[in-house]
Formats: C-alpha cells, sequence, structure tokens
C-alpha cells in the first residue's frame, strides 16, 4: 500500500482560499529571509574562513543606514501581514445577518449540535453548501475548541459563556472536527465529521430527521414549564420586563448603562438575574443556575429570539406551534477578502 | 575587551583553581564561588534535560501509529505535560542563565562573585526543592493538565497531583526571582573600573534583560499557581464558572508570564551567540547598541504580547488586533539581532570550530522559528494554526534550535574554562551535524502537520498524518543521539582531555585573560578594561 501522505488541506469554506492566500504570501516572504539570511552565512563562512591561526580582519564600523534599513524594511513587511491577518480575523468574527444558526454544546468527550429546526446529532454536522451558517457554542465543563481544518475556521469553546463562528461550506464532501483546545483523558476523541451537502441533498436529510420538534418550540414549552411567563408577560401585571420584540434590541440598565440583548446577555439574565437589573424592575427573580441545562437555556434563547421578527433571525413567532422550517432564501453572500 | 591582567605564559600544571582548591561533599554542597553554583545547576539541569527527552522519546514512539497503542491516552497526556513542566521550568529557564550566566557574569565583568554570594547558593537550594515536590508528582501517578494548567480543567476536572506540581513550580520560581535579584545588583555594583556599560559584553546585556524579566514576571506565575491550587482545595471561584468565577481569566495571567518565560529561555542563548560569532570571527560585533537594546526591547515588549496566545478565545476582535500588532513589534528587535550576527561574520577571519557550527544553526534555526512566529501572530493564520502541530513546531525552532543550540554552542565554547580541558573536536563536529540533522527531521514535519490540521496533545491521529509522523520520530531518535554524544565526551575529558590553555579562541573577553579553570578569586590582580569590547584589530584599523 501507498502510504497516504497529504501536504495540504483540503479548501471547503469560502473562508478557505483566503487564509492560504495570506498563508502562501507569508511563505514566500519567509522562504526569502530564510535563503537570504542562510545563504550569506554559509557564503560568509566559506569566503571569509580563517586561513592562518594569526590572521586578525580589520574591525566593523557598523554602518546606521544599514540598521535603519533592517529595522523598517521587516516592520513594513510585517504591518502588511498585520493588516492583511487582521481583515480576515475580522470577518471570520462578524457573521452575516441571513446565517442559519447552529447551537453547539460541547463536553467531556463529544459534541452535542442541534439545528435551528430541532435536528440533534452529535459528533457529526450536516450543512448545505453555499448557505452561511453561524455557530452559537458553550461547554459544560471545561474549555473545548471546535475545529474544522477544511474551513480554516477554530473557535474555543468555554463554559459559562456563548462564543461564535460562522463558516459558508464550498465543497461537498466530509471534512474533520477536531477538539483542539487540550480538555482531559479522551481530547483526542473528540472529534467528529462536518458533512457538506448539496442544498437538495441537505433538504432531503432535514426531512428525513424524526420529526423532531424546533428549538425554539422547545424553548417556548420550558418557558411555560418554569413559569417564565408568570412574570415575563404582555400587560400590566407584568412583574418582569416583556421579551416580545426585545431581541437584539438595547436595554437600559438600572445602574444607567446599556447592553444589547444578545444571546450572552440572555443567558446570564436566566442564570444570574441580578448581575444585569433591567431599570424599573425588582431584583425578584430567582436564579435558574443548575435548574436548566445548557441545552436548555440555548433552547429558551432561540424562543426569545423568536419573539423578534427581526430581519435575519429565521424563525416567526409561531406561539406553541412548529416553526416554521428556516430555509435560507437570501442571496449568497459576497465572498470575504 | 583589553584588560591590564594577561598571564605572560601557560604555566604546564594548573595550580590552585576553583575545582582544586577544596574537595568533599561538603565543599560543594556549602560553596558560595559561583563558579561552584554553576556546576550544581549544571548536573541538575542535566538530569532535567535527560528526564524531559524521556518524555519527549515515549511520546514521540506513542505518536508513530495512527492509534493510541503503545501507551493510555491517560498516560500519554500525563507524559506531555511532564515533558513541557520539566523541560521549560527546571531545565530551559534555569539552563543558560544558572549555568552559564552564573559561572560567567562576575568573570565578565572583572568581579570575585556575584553580589550575594549565598543568595546564589539558597537560589540552587530553593530549585532543587521545588523540583523535589514536582518529582514527587511525576512518581506519585503524575499529572495530566498539560504544561499550561487550563482552567476550569486544572482546577475542576482533572486527575493527578495538580497542586503538588504547581507547588513545586510555585517554589522554584523564586529561584528565578533571586537569580535574576543577584545577576541585576551584580551588574549594576560590580563592574571593574573602566568597564562602562557600553563596554559590557552583550552576554551580559542579555542575561540583563533576562533578569528583568526574571524578577517582574515571575511573581505573576507564582501567584497564578497558588490561585490554581487554592481554587483546587478550597473551590473559591475564581476561575470555575459553576462557582461563577472567569476561566479565561486564568488565561491572561498564564500568558501574562508565560510570553515573557519564552525570552527568559532565548535571551540568554542570544547573549551566547554575540560572544561565539565574535570570538570566531574575530571581529568586534557588527552594530554593538543596536544588539544591546534590542534585548531590553525584547524583554520590554514582551510583556506586552500575551493576548497573541488567545486569538480563539473569544476575546474581543480589537483587542486581538491590539496583541497582533504588537506581536509584530517585538519581532523586529529578533531581525535586527539576526542581521547584525551575519553582518559580524562580514570579512571576518571565521573558524569552524564546533562553538561556531552551533552559532550557525542558532542562526538558521532560530530564524525560521522567528519568521514562523509571525504566522501566528497574524490573526487570520493563526485563527488555523493555532494549537495545532504548526505552534508545536514554531516553539520547538525556538526552544530546541535557539535555546538548547545556543547553550551547547555555549558549553563547547566555555568548556575550557570551566573544567580546564578541552573537549574531542571531531567528535563535538560531528554530534553538532547530528543536532542539527536530528532536529530538523523531528520538526518541520510538524510545519506540515500542523497546517493540515493535526491538533497537538493527541494521543491518536487519523491515519493520514501518519507519515509525517514517523518522519518526526525518526528525527527524535537522531537528536537523541546527537544530545547523548556530547554527555558522554564531556565526561570524557575531564579526564582524559587536553589541558585547556588560559584563552584556547584568542578571544578578547575578560574571563579568558585568568587561567582555565580559574582560581576561586577570578583574577589574581584585579583587572582594569581600557576599551570596548570585541577588540581584536589593532587601534589604528578600528574606527569607533
Amino acid at each position: 500500500m501507498r502510504p497516504d501522505l497529504p501536504l495540504f488541506p483540503s479548501q471547503a469554506s469560502a473562508m478557505a482560499p483566503h487564509v492560504d492566500a495570506l498563508y502562501f504570501y507569508l511563505l514566500a516572504v519567509s522562504a526569502f529571509f530564510s535563503l537570504l539570511i542562510a545563504i550569506l552565512v554559509i557564503f560568509f563562512a566559506i569566503k571569509f574562513r580563517r586561513r592562518s591561526e594569526d590572521e586578525v580582519p580589520v574591525g566593523n564600523e557598523g554602518s546606521l543606514k544599514l540598521e535603519l534599513a533592517w529595522t523598517v524594511i521587516p516592520l513594513l513587511i510585517t504591518m502588511t501581514f498585520f493588516v492583511w491577518g487582521a481583515k480576515l480575523y475580522f470577518r471570520m468574527n462578524r457573521p452575516p445577518n441571513d446565517a442559519t444558526q447552529i447551537f453547539i454544546v460541547g463536553k467531556q468527550w463529544m459534541w452535542k449540535l442541534q439545528h435551528q429546526d430541532g435536528q440533534r446529532e452529535i459528533n457529526e454536522l450536516h450543512v448545505p453548501v453555499g448557505t452561511p451558517v453561524r455557530l452559537t457554542m458553550t461547554s459544560e465543563d471545561v474549555i473545548h475548541s471546535f475545529f474544522i481544518p477544511a474551513f480554516r475556521m477554530k473557535m474555543d469553546v468555554i463554559p459559562g459563556r456563548y462564543t461564535q463562528q460562522w463558516f459558508r461550506a464550498t465543497t461537498p464532501g466530509d471534512f474533520h472536527i477536531f477538539c483542539s483546545q487540550y480538555c482531559g483523558t479522551k481530547h483526542s476523541a473528540m472529534i467528529g465529521t462536518v458533512h457538506v451537502m448539496e442544498p437538495t441533498a441537505f433538504q432531503a436529510w432535514l426531512s428525513g430527521g424524526s420529526g423532531s420538534e424546533s428549538l425554539a418550540s422547545a424553548g417556548s414549552k420550558l418557558f411555560q414549564q418554569h413559569a417564565c411567563n408568570t412574570c415575563h408577560r404582555n400587560d400590566s401585571q407584568a412583574r418582569g420586563p416583556n421579551l416580545e420584540g426585545l431581541f437584539g434590541k438595547p436595554v437600559q440598565l438600572q445602574n444607567g448603562q446599556t447592553v444589547t440583548a444578545d444571546e450572552q446577555y440572555i443567558r446570564e439574565s436566566i442564570l444570574m438575574p441580578s448581575a444585569k437589573m433591567v431599570a424599573g424592575y425588582q431584583p425578584i427573580m430567582p436564579t435558574f443556575q443548575g435548574l436548566i441545562s445548557e441545552e436548555g437555556i440555548l433552547q429558551l434563547v432561540a424562543y426569545i429570539r423568536s419573539l423578534s421578527p427581526s430581519p435575519g433571525s429565521a424563525a416567526a413567532p409561531s406561539p406553541g406551534g412548529m416553526a416554521p422550517p428556516v430555509k435560507n432564501s437570501s442571496p449568497e453572500r459576497e465572498a470575504p477578502k | 575587551m583589553a584588560a591590564e591582567f594577561i598571564p605572560e605564559a601557560e604555566p604546564l600544571h594548573p595550580r590552585d583553581n576553583y575545582l582544586n582548591v577544596r574537595y568533599g561533599v561538603g565543599s560543594w554542597l556549602l560553596t558560595r564561588d559561583h563558579k561552584r553554583i554553576a556546576l550544581l545547576y549544571l548536573a541538575s539541569i542535566t538530569f532535567f534535560f535527560f528526564l524531559g527527552g524521556l518524555f519527549a522519546l515515549l511520546i514521540r514512539l506513542e505518536l508513530l501509529t495512527p492509534g493510541g497503542d503503545l501507551v493510555q491516552s491517560e498516560t500519554y497526556n500525563k507524559l506531555f505535560t511532564m515533558h513541557g513542566v520539566v523541560m521549560i521550568f527546571f531545565f530551559l529557564i534555569p539552563s543558560i542563565p544558572a549555568v552559564l550566566g552564573n559561572f560567567l557574569i562576575p568573570m565578565m565583568i572583572g568581579a570575585k562573585d556575584l553580589a550575594f554570594p549565598r543568595l546564589n547558593l539558597l537560589s540552587w537550594y530553593i530549585y532543587i526543592v521545588g523540583a523535589a515536590f514536582t518529582m514527587w508528582a511525576v512518581v506519585h501517578g503524575g499529572v495530566d493538565t498539560g504544561w499550561t494548567f487550563y482552567t476550569p480543567l486544572s482546577t475542576a476536572a482533572a486527575n493527578g497531583h495538580v497542586v503538588a506540581t504547581a507547588v513545586g513550580i510555585f517554589i522554584t520560581g523564586f529561584s528565578s526571582i533571586l537569580t535574576g535579584l543577584n545577576f541585576i545588583v551584580t551588574i549594576h555594583t560590580m563592574r571593574a573600573p573602566g568597564l562602562t556599560w557600553f563596554r559590557l559584553p552583550l552576554f551580559v546585556w542579555s542575561h540583563y534583560a533576562t533578569s528583568l524579566i526574571m524578577v517582574l514576571g515571575t511573581p505573576v506565575i507564582a501567584v497564578t499557581l497558588l490561585m490554581v491550587g487554592v481554587e483546587r482545595i478550597f473551590h473559591l471561584g475564581l476561575f470555575d464558572p459553576a462557582l461563577g468565577g472567569d476561566p479565561v481569566l486564568f488565561q491572561h495571567l498564564f500568558w501574562f508570564y508565560s510570553h515573557p518565560a519564552v525570552y527568559i529561555m532565548i535571551l540568554p542563548a542570544m547573549g551566547v551567540i554575540s560572544e561565539v560569532v565574535t570570538t570566531f570571527s574575530r571581529k568586534n560585533i557588527f552594530g554593538y547598541r543596536f544588539v544591546a537594546f534590542a534585548s531590553v526591547a525584547i524583554a520590554v515588549l514582551g510583556f506586552l504580547v500575551w493576548g497573541h496566545h488567545m486569538f480563539v478565545s473569544g476575546q474581543s476582535v480589537y483587542a486581538g488586533m491590539i496583541f497582533s500588532l504588537l506581536s509584530f513589534l517585538v519581532a523586529i528587535p529578533s531581525a535586527i539581532k539576526v542581521f547584525n550576527w551575519t553582518a559580524t561574520m562580514y570579512r571576518g577571519s571565521i573558524s569552524w570550530r564546533t562553538p561556531m557550527l552551533y552559532a550557525f544553526g542558532f542562526i538558521g534555526l532560530f530564524t525560521i522559528g522567528g519568521l514562523t512566529g509571525l504566522f501566528l501572530a497574524t490573526l487570520g493564520v493563526d485563527v488555523h494554526v493555532h494549537d495545532t502541530y504548526f505552534i508545536v513546531a514554531h516553539f520547538h525552532y525556538i526552544m530546541v534550535g535557539g535555546a538548547i543550540m545556543g547553550y551547547l554552542g555555549g558549553m563547547h565554547y566555555w568548556w575550557p574554562k570551566i573544567s580546564g580541558k578541552m573537549y574531542p573536536e571531531g567528535w563535538a563536529r560531528f554530534a553538532a551535524l547530528i543536532v542539527f540533522i536530528g532536529f530538523n527531521l523531528t520538526f518541520f514535519p510538524q510545519f506540515v502537520l500542523g497546517y493540515l490540521g493535526m491538533p497537538r496533545r493527541y494521543h491518536a491521529y487519523p491515519p493520514e498524518f501518519q507519515v509525517l509522523n514517523v518522519m518526526s520520530t525518526a528525527g527524535a531518535s537522531v537528536l537523541g543521539v546527537g544530545y547523548v554524544i556530547p554527555m558522554i565526551y564531556f565526561a570524557w575529558s575531564m579526564r582524559y582531555g587536553k589541558n585547556a590553555p588560559a584563552n584556547p579562541w584568542r578571544s578578547t573577553g575578560l574571563e579568558w585573560q585568568t587561567t582555565s579553570p580559574p582560581p576561586t578569586e577570578n583574577f589574581p590582580v584585579p583587572p582594569v578594561v581600557t576599551s570596548e569590547p570585541y577588540v581584536y584589530a589593532t587601534e589604528s584599523e578600528v574606527v569607533g
């Protein structure tokens, strides 16, 4: 059997060619300077080798011009790395508004993934080609990191908070998912596969699911179950803020600050209700720390998100019922530079 | 460096020197002579180097095949943790400063000893006590957190002796702090008459910069590890989010020390290279002040770049950008040094003795290590290569290709002074070549593996990565041989080597102006310095 010797990873996301282009630029500059130094050292070592034990060469006088040259030129070159790298990083961290949501919970030592429509997967992720996918991730225990080499994408998955990353797959196929942050005994077994599918095949896969309910709908049930609706309601009896239309809006706090009601804020408000008190309300809400699992919180977040019919938040409010399957109808995003 | 005292002729049999002045275990364990303390350190760090190397060998053997078949994953995790802990805290950090720095700084500045000889001995004892705690942890089942002790893994989840290991590192930190303090005070107050700051050898400058980091940075890691220990025992909720803590806070504190710690390891090696390149080119250094201030610049900027270890930890995009920018700035002083060393060789009289071979190796490998660091400072690329074998390759190019090459080069260069004997040149050149080949075969394939996406700290890996891993393991065995050979011939030369003259390399360094090995007081007559360092050409030929 001929040994398998790959030298370069597959490019399967819109970001991959951009990262690779920058990588090749870095590689070219590095190869140039490594060779320059190596050739000079070898050339000097041979050309000026000691020919007699007593020879004494003339001294160096130094040269301000040279010193400035090899300070300023490398500085300018590294600034090109900086600007290009920062631009890519910025794009990697700004998911498009129309991205499909996927929620990921990491735990020692598996990935639990859930689609917006409710399909659950473990250590596997099915995504369609061409659709931007936004990952919202948290961990039940230690820090993990969700890494798909073929997408040049990686983000730490941290207990106690949400992190986000996004990608747009471009090539159908199966690619590795690795946990890249050391997370204990079976770290190297915390791996999986991302299946990138043609949109039609993906639709077939989605509908072939076991009729699971959408995240928002599951969240709605939890909302009733935990009696959240007795306080968070849309009338004069409300003892807590009304949550309809809240998601993504600024919230005025008691201490005068303003925060945006995003996933992180909602999660924190469920687990530590008095951490950021909304102006005009009493700190009467009990903590739900330990009462709702990370997955349950994600469902609640999805539900609250669904109460705000903002562009991009795909699930429209559908009280009590199943949210319609989320299909991405918006035009494909421009590939990031 | 011209000095007033130059021995007229070599005595055939050196008289009293620091080695033969007294005998017996007590004369070593209670010594206050910086040279003897340096040898105490030499023996201890050599032990830890081979222990850490043994762990590395087992890691590489496990990775020979994709499946986790040689050891269990728990054992594998302990192996790479102990490899990192032992190599970093008990070998690399003390290596050049505590052995060569201890031995040479007083001699290079024309002093009898360090400013605080008792403190110097105490540093070694503290190091040994710290090492004993960590060794206790190793023997009683080890620790599996990774040398980085990331929370909440280390505080809430990991098995093994996290606290004992952390206590060992905490204690050893004080040895570092005291050594740094001793060097700073010595360099400020004990320079020979005429030895102004800009007449100091660059080895002294780089150790001065290193000492600043040791004194300012080490307390931070000490406090951080204390917090980990306290949280693990009392569940305080500093880092564990389940208790209201912030797990990422640990990373900030840890890297605030541990990034500068990289410079604790590489700056002294840069100092060695400056001495070796000048001696074996018989030239004064090109751009003395630039090289000297580059060391200080690295020490200062090194404290401002810790966030580049956290580009994918969810920190703000703008924080990432600032840390990226600062990380590029810290690369510039290193580049200045490389260019100046290369320029120093121009029109020199270049000898191909073993120390210079290590210097050639250092310049090449450090250049590759430094340039690949730029990949990691580049935000968009770091996201992909972060926590993969790319970074493993990068820091081994700096730590092994740089720091250990510098250390071995320095050991060969000063061995005649330390032992009074010459090492066998042929064997030494052969070993240097083996080290260079073995090193590149071990670590170059890891760059490729990393870009392919193989994560670090993986006990088992997908089969398509096997060929590159086999190459790496083959290289590691060659490298191992390259490290064993010098140990054998250094030991051999102690008994059978030729007696070394005072100044076998015809260097201008002050340490070469006294006998080999030196007397306990270093210089029978205190030297007076009358010129810049590295003056090989006659006065009329040197301008500036």
